[in-house]
């Protein structure tokens, strides 16, 4: 379950900006991930409620987006959305397509509570 | 998944999007990749391996796919042409470790405990136990598994994936994010093909290039020294564009 790595990685770096900003606490955090990363959603979030265990995340909550994987042919241009296993263009068939989404495996924002309670920390 | 929006509204999390958005609210933008920490540290790998030219090339499969019987075959063969140095990933046992070492090469283990997958870290820890500066070539034996390890970068040069015949053809559209890094396909224990009347190589191979993925295919038997020398090519080709004076 790679997933329990995958979620240390995402903790270490949202208490670090904590620290940074100096927040008592991570209030919510937004990760966007492809089905091209190898990360499943489900594993993800139970991998989280174990690893946040006595951080400043602990109370924390994980939002999920999810990307489609889609292709852009090098041949007729043509971007199209795609299963995961079958990357090659959807209107003439070429196999030269380059992925341009659905591989995504990434932190996109962290909301920070400030030391007094519930309200958020400001930029 | 919700169609408006795209991301995955479920039961649990619905109360979420009730809450104001988190963009203004103190929430701070990162868009940083989870593994950034990890790639950061396999670009430091890639360049301990480019300094020296050695090849790095990452073995990956599922369990028991021959990848340890195929270091075994090609070191022998390798002997007294290209030096080689293994990097052993095993959930529990140093057995694949022992079995390189008898074949006269050096061979760190790293046991990974409960760990499913190598990363960027434990190999900086053991390719500081090889002497890079006497290698061309190290094999990284990556846990035998078709789902972890493809997400990790190691700072390898290449990946190599074993899909041996007796485990079906259309593994490649089950597992898509592993057989998608390849960059070359070992069909292995093909001694092994006439009793498997239902696994195609052209299958495989159909498989793969739905993935858009223009990788080689060899099929090769380890265990009968069949197909082991376009593999060999291969390795000697992608060995000769490490080199230092090609590569600047
Ligand atoms: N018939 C046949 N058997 C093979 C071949 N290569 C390996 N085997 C057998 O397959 C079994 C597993 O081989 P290993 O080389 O240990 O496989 P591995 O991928 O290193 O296994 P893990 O490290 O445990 O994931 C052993 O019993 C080997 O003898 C081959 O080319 N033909
Ligand atoms: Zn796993
Ligand atoms: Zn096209
Ligand atoms: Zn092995
Ligand atoms: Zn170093």
């Amino acid at each position: 379950m790679h997933e329990l790595s995958v979620c240390r990685a995402l903790l270490d770096r949202a208490l670090a900006v904590a620290a940074t900003h100096e927040a008592a606490s991570i209030g919510r955090l937004v990760v966007r991930i492809g089905p091209l990363s190898g990360v499943e959603p489900g594993l993800l979030r139970e991998a989280f409620a174990i690893a946040r265990t006595g951080t400043a995340a602990a109370r924390a909550e994980l939002v999920v987006q999810r990307s489609a994987v889609r292709v852009r042919c090098e041949r007729c241009g043509a971007e199209s959305e795609c299963p995961p296993n079958r990357l090659i263009c959807s209107h003439c068939g070429d196999a030269s397509t380059q992925l341009t989404g659905g591989d995504e495996l990434l932190l996109v924002s962290v909301e920070l509570l400030a030391p007094a309670g519930d309200e958020a920390i400001a930029r | 998944m919700c169609d408006t929006c795209g991301c995955n509204v479920t039961s649990g999390n619905r109360h979420l999007l009730d809450r104001p958005p988190a963009e203004g609210a103190g929430a701070i933008e990162i868009l940083e990749g989870l593994l950034s920490a990890n790639d950061r540290e396999a670009a430091h790998n890639r360049a301990h391996f480019d300094r020296h030219g050695v090849l790095a090339v990452n073995l990956m499969s599922a369990p028991g796919a021959g990848k340890t019987a195929l270091l075994e075959r090609t070191l022998d063969t390798l002997t007294g042409t290209l030096r080689v140095g293994v990097i052993e990933g095993d959930l529990e046992t140093e057995n694949d470790a022992r079995r390189i070492r008898a074949h006269g090469v050096p061979a760190v283990q790293i046991t990974t405990g409960s760990a499913c997958h190598l990363d960027a870290h434990m190999i900086h820890d053991a390719l500081h136990a090889l002497p890079l500066t006497a290698l061309d070539i190290v094999f990284i034996e990556n846990v035998g598994n078709l789902v972890c390890p493809a997400s990790f970068d190691l700072g390898q040069h290449a990946n190599v994936v074993l899909l041996s015949v007796t485990e079906g053809d259309d593994k490649p559209a089950k597992y898509p994010v592993m057989f998608r890094a390849a960059d070359l396909l070992l069909l292995s224990k093909i001694d092994l093909l006439p009793l498997m009347d239902d696994f195609a190589p052209a299958r495989a191979e159909t498989a793969l290039r739905a993935l858009a993925n223009t990788a080689p295919v060899m099929p090769l038997s380890a265990k009968h020294d069949i197909g082991m020398a376009p593999w060999l090519d291969w390795l000697r080709t992608r060995r000769a564009a490490c080199l230092p004076s090609q590569a600047d």
